[in-house]
């Protein structure tokens, strides 16, 4: 076997993947066999590097050089330029915003030098269909070692050492919930990998499971010997396709292997996976909704206790971890409980995943150590609003989460202060917004969500948020009273008092943080009837100035309802009965003459 | 034991207990309005899901719903704090914003437990009205229900009812959020699935969301036509269950009232099912000893054990649900269908007036009659013998409607011929009751030997399944009864395995037999309401001076008039029915 001088890493996330990935792959493929190269260089689909935004991404190994926005016909110059001559491609580097001082490009740029990627360590490095390249970066080392020298309760002493903590948004001590599935004793328990994301924005589990399903695999079947189950569920959701894809090829490679099944690594431990579907129900992350939903049975969640790890699956304990959590375990074992502790705040250690969406530049996946700050997320590493706008607030945890002002953003990211922010970690969403953003239809926007994501079975989130979200639709349309402020802010405290499972309790939080942080907004639209961002439709008008309009007829032929009257070469005017807001003469005017108010 | 505090007081609750309870026994009401316990049954439905009971627990973040959580030691609950009281008035109010305001003419109106708990609570006004949205379906008419659901709040009782303790699988929770509600699945009609009418869903619904099809205005209507003669039958179960809609104690027998009320409302003839059940004995039972005899002669082809068939809701679970025995079942017809099929013949023959001018009503604890009156099977050139069917519910408020003051009527006497009933026919109306008449009447026509005890106590009370052994002179006869849907099912699936020994078995859909019926006057979660009826049931066999169906002197005079004998070619075309396969209702996924 040759040894490779360089390696085309090339994204194949899903992303990536609907960007003409094949194209570029084929042609790079081309050209390295049209210059003799097949031998000394590798080329190989890996997935999500992150920058999701700027993909599809190249990434040269070990250069560590990373292009973006690569397109298929740039697959000759980076053959002939970099492979060949060793002359990294510049136009094709990624380069910090303006916004951003003292900019740099590639592996030195903030994107990259800020985050600690251990979640995430071998996503975009390795390619996840074949596991060899896995355990080259030692995978199943850590199942080895545990099975070979740990006792079981060693192991989740490991766990819980290190400090980690469920990333699926409530943060759960993981060592802690081992331990209470391993103390109660029954024949038959199971661990189950909860791959139900269903933030809206959010995708760090699927981008784990494509990008390096084995650790999702390892971490199971550690989790497995840990508590005493021979059985592992994965509950993915159908709308993954690709994850599923991997996580089956993974699944099987492992079993070939010798990873899983009977006597796993000729110790006498039996440990299967299973893969169940889930048809995209947001409250199916709730992990007794996910069990329902497992069993057969409608997903929506009942009481707890009892909790999973007593009676879980088919009645039996059950462990349910996030694929974000499971993806940390093995290193975790390998590196040691101390130097995860080492990484993180007080209360809260390691990493998280965020993923940056909204009015941000670098939209995309990120991995970054707990207690740094929004600032540093946002304008480093997020590379800053787009289009040099005015930061205004980033919701984080998602339609239970709240959103977070400019006032916060030097505050340590980690589970405590943002709640204590009123907000929350959830499973990692981070929605940007900027001043054009409309913070009471913002709050719309999750109510909407969870209205259509309630199970409906208790009174207060299948009625309470539906009321939430017309109170806030009639406040949008400019026929809100002074008094609805009220009713929203009660309705919320005895939602979020009374529902049954998280989702009904933190739904009413985007509702409670905006009040709380942008109550002019609310009184703009109420007593002004005006919508300060100029979101609102309702509240908008559309006029000519006069000064300007040249009487062209272009936006009387642009309106499809005919509110714009007017004789060629005279002042036009728009009739407010008839507007119905669409834009289409603001587009077409080319003199200025349209203004919204 | 666990200590507890609630609302001040200390309490000692056993391990397990939830706060709910714990707080009943010591005399604190906490108000619930989708729990639902039916000791009797072995049910206790907590979702806590419509979150009225949420009490305060120190130390504890939100509130908690009493209903299901447990009791823990050291705990302080309060159950009627200002942030409990707020919590509940607001909950109560979204429900109501969600729930149609027409209680002035609603079916359940002063009936229905939502009202109750929104008068409780002291509801004076439903915010959000201005702006908001009902949620609503279309509403699903079915022989004997209908589902109104845009008056569902999502109890989910029907669904413990159906799927639990009927085990039918026809309702669940469908759709999220504000639009969730529970239906058959993919929101087909009732009529299409699974639903065998058996009516607890209807039994146990808070409000008018599932209610029986109402034949009140249809039967006025009627009554006033004199081109028509209008007869009644009224059902063994009704008796022991009708005063209770005027306030008399549970277990009250009306028998002679009810007779008197009938008779005030108009009714030509006021006869009585009971007769017809006498009959059905006569039909089934001969039926059971034919089998019975042959097998005992070791013929192989005769399947056995034979069941009893005068459920209807019964009769639609097997029709769907277990369609490879459509033969064990005795082919007799229920007695309301052999009521009808004898009134319009025999009795419309004797009065000298045609089927389509006779109009048989029946008076049923039961839903899934109004069902089997429509069957095709049950009708003669599209004219049906019975022609609709009333229940218990529907006649205690027409009785009301004509302003009959019921408690004041004096007693009164069924008409002959079809009037008159042996104790064996009484107790039809219970859980066991088929079987025991059956046997009253199988023994003495099998052994020649008259019984000296009619009681057959091994065959009664309200455990699910019960089994007994009757010495059959010297043969030991295994007799196998379940009621409930769920527990027919136990007997059924061990049928099906080939493990069943029994000779016969009866089968009653609904919790205690006819009792407690569908169509019976609500219980409110009090199930112990229906010991007592079953009790009345047997207090009117005692009564009765025949005791055996085959004693009862006007069936004896129907078969030396018109019938022949038992299982003759007359009675078969009149008294015996064939069953249809409904397999194709399941879905299976």
């Amino acid at each position: 076997m040759t040894v490779k001088k360089k390696h085309i890493l090339v994204c194949n996330g899903t992303s990536c993947q609907n960007v003409a990935h094949d194209e570029i792959f084929n042609n790079l493929k081309k050209e390295l066999q049209n210059h003799g190269l097949e031998e000394s260089a590798g080329l190989v689909r890996t997935a999500c590097f992150g920058l999701c935004e700027k993909g599809p991404v190249i990434e040269i190994f070990p250069d560590k050089v990373f292009y973006v926005q690569v397109k298929p016909e740039d697959a000759k110059e980076i053959v002939e330029e970099h492979i060949i001559r060793g002359k990294p491609v510049k136009r094709l580097l990624y380069n910090e915003p303006e916004t951003i001082s003292g900019k740099e490009s590639g592996e030195k740029a903030r994107f990259k030098r800020k985050q600690i990627r251990i979640a995430l360590r071998n996503c975009g490095v390795i390619d996840p269909e074949n596991i060899e390249e896995y355990i080259s970066r030692y995978g199943y080392e850590a199942l080895g070692r545990v099975l070979d020298e740990m006792t079981p309760s060693d192991t989740i002493r490991i766990i819980k050492d290190s400090g980690l903590r469920g990333r699926g948004g409530a943060g759960f001590p993981t060592g802690l919930k081992w331990e209470l599935a391993r103390n109660n004793q029954n024949d038959q328990k199971y661990v189950v990998c909860n791959a139900d994301e269903g933030d809206p924005g959010a995708f760090m589990d699927r981008s784990i499971l494509e990008g390096d399903p084995h650790s999702v695999i390892e971490a199971m079947a550690i989790c497995g010997y840990c508590i005493g189950a021979g059985k592992g569920l994965v509950y993915i959701r159908a709308e993954y396709p690709l994850a599923i894809e991997r996580l089956k090829i993974a699944i099987n490679q492992a079993k070939e292997f010798g990873f899983l099944g009977r006597n796993i690594l000729d110790s006498d431990f039996h440990f299967d996976i299973e893969i169940r579907y889930g048809a995209g129900a947001f409250v199916c992350g709730e992990e007794t909704a996910l069990i329902h939903s497992m069993e057969g049975g409608r997903g929506e969640p009942t009481l707890k206790p009892p909790f999973p790890a007593q009676s879980g699956y088919l009645g039996k304990p059950t462990n349910v971890n996030n694929v974000e959590t499971f993806a940390n375990v093995p290193v975790i074992i390998l590196k040691g409980a101390k130097w995860f502790s080492s990484i993180g705040t007080e209360k809260s250690k390691g990493t998280k995943v965020f993923a940056l969406a909204g009015k941000i530049n670098n939209v995309g996946l990120i991995e970054v150590p707990m207690g740094i700050t929004l600032r540093e997320v946002i304008f480093e590493i997020g590379g800053g609003i787009r289009n040099g706008k005015k930061f205004k607030a980033v919701q984080t945890g998602g339609p239970s989460g709240g959103c977070l002002t400019g006032k916060h953003l030097d505050l340590p990211i980690d589970y405590e202060t943002l709640v204590a922010a009123g907000s929350m970690m959830g499973s990692g969403g981070m929605i940007v917004m900027d001043e054009d953003d409309c913070m009471v239809d913002f709050a719309k926007f999750f109510l909407d969500f969870t209205v259509e994501e309630s199970c409906g079975k208790c009174t207060p989130c299948r009625i309470g948020n539906k009321r939430l979200n017309e109170l806030l639709d009639k406040i949008c349309k400019g026929n809100g009273a002074m008094e609805d402020i009220e009713r929203l802010y009660n309705l919320s405290i005895v939602i979020k008092d009374t529902a049954l499972c998280g989702l009904g309790q933190s739904s009413p939080n985007p509702v409670l943080a905006t009040l709380n942080h942008f109550r002019n907004e609310y009184e703009a639209h109420i007593i002004d009837k005006k919508c300060p961002a100029g979101v609102c439709k309702a509240l908008m008008t559309y006029e000519i100035v006069e000064e300007n309009c040249v009487g062209c007829t272009a936006c009387a032929r642009a309106c499809p309802v005919g509110a714009i009257t007017g004789e060629r070469k005279e002042v036009h005017r728009i009739d407010p009965r008839l507007c119905i807001k669409c834009g289409a003469c603001l587009e077409k005017c080319k003199f200025n003459a349209v203004i919204v108010n | 034991m666990i200590n507890l505090t609630i609302d001040n007081k200390k309490i000692k609750a056993e391990e397990g207990t939830t706060i709910y309870k714990a707080a009943k026994m010591a005399g604190i009401d906490i108000p619930v309005l989708c729990y639902m316990d039916l000791h009797d049954l072995n049910i206790e439905h907590k979702p806590a899901g419509c979150r009225i009971c949420v009490v305060e627990v120190e130390g504890r973040k939100n509130l908690a719903p009493s209903c299901s959580t447990e009791v823990t030691e050291g705990m302080v609950v309060h159950t009627h704090t200002l942030r409990v009281l707020n919590a509940r008035r607001i909950v109560m109010e979204l429900i109501l914003s969600d729930h149609p305001k027409e209680c002035l003419v609603c079916p359940k109106s002063g009936n229905c437990d939502l009202q109750k708990i929104a008068i409780k609570l002291g509801i004076r006004d439903i915010p959000y009205q201005e702006i908001s949205e009902i949620s609503t379906y279309r509403t699903d008419f079915s022989p004997s229900i209908i589902r109104n659901m845009d008056k569902c709040i999502m109890c989910r009782r029907c669904e413990t009812m159906c799927n639990e303790l009927q085990t039918v699988g026809a309702l669940s929770a469908i759709n999220r959020g504000f639009m969730s509600v529970v239906a058959p699945a993919f929101e087909m009609d009732l009529e299409d699935s699974v639903c065998t009418y058996c009516g607890q869903c209807v039994a146990v619904c808070p409000t008018a969301a599932l209610t029986e099809v109402d034949h009140t205005n249809r039967l006025i209507r009627d009554l006033s036509n004199p081109s028509k003669t209008v007869i009644v039958q009224t059902a063994p179960a009704v008796r022991a269950a009708l005063g209770e809609e005027f306030g008399l104690e549970p277990g009250t027998l009306v028998t002679g009232k009810m007779v008197s009320a009938l008779r005030n409302l108009g009714f030509k003839y006021v006869f009585d099912t009971d007769f017809a059940a006498d009959l059905t004995i006569m039909e089934e039972g001969t039926e059971m000893l034919e089998r019975l005899s042959k097998h005992l002669q070791g013929d192989t082809s005769v399947k056995l054990p034979i069941l009893t068939s005068c459920c209807p809701g019964w009769v639609n679970f097997f029709e769907s649900q277990f369609t490879d025995l459509l033969d064990i079942p005795s082919t007799a017809k229920s007695p309301q269908q052999m009521f009808g099929a004898i009134a319009k013949s025999y009795f419309a023959s004797k009065i000298n007036i045609s089927r389509k001018d006779l109009i048989v009503v029946s008076i049923m604890p039961c839903l899934a009659k109004k069902y089997e009156c429509q069957r095709d099977e049950f009708k003669v050139d599209g004219n049906p013998d019975v022609d609709y069917s009333i229940s218990t519910r529907e006649l205690a408020n027409l009785i009301k409607r004509a302003n009959i003051d019921f408690i004041s009527l004096s007693d009164d006497d069924f008409d002959a011929p079809l009037g008159e009933s042996s104790g064996a026919a009484v107790i039809f109306g219970t859980t066991g009751g088929v079987i025991e008449a059956a046997i009253r009447t199988a023994y003495e026509l099998y052994t020649g030997k008259s019984l000296e005890k009619f009681d057959f106590r091994e065959l009664r009370g309200m455990e699910g399944i019960r089994q007994a052994t009757i010495d059959f002179d010297g043969t030991p006869i295994h007799i196998g009864i379940a009621h409930g849907l769920g527990k027919a099912r136990e007997l059924l699936e061990g049928i099906r395995k080939g493990e069943s020994r029994f000779h016969a078995i009866e089968i009653m859909a609904c919790p205690g037999g006819c009792i407690g019926g569908g169509g019976q006057p609500l219980h409110h979660g009090k199930t112990e309401i229906l010991k007592k009826r079953m009790e009345a049931i047997y207090r009117e066999d005692q009564s009765k001076t025949i005791r055996k169906s085959h004693e009862n002197p006007y069936i004896i005079r129907l078969y030396e008039e018109f019938l022949g004998k038992p299982m003759s070619e007359k009675a078969h075309r009149l008294l015996h029915t064939h069953y249809v396969d409904k397999s194709k209702k399941i879905i299976y996924i």
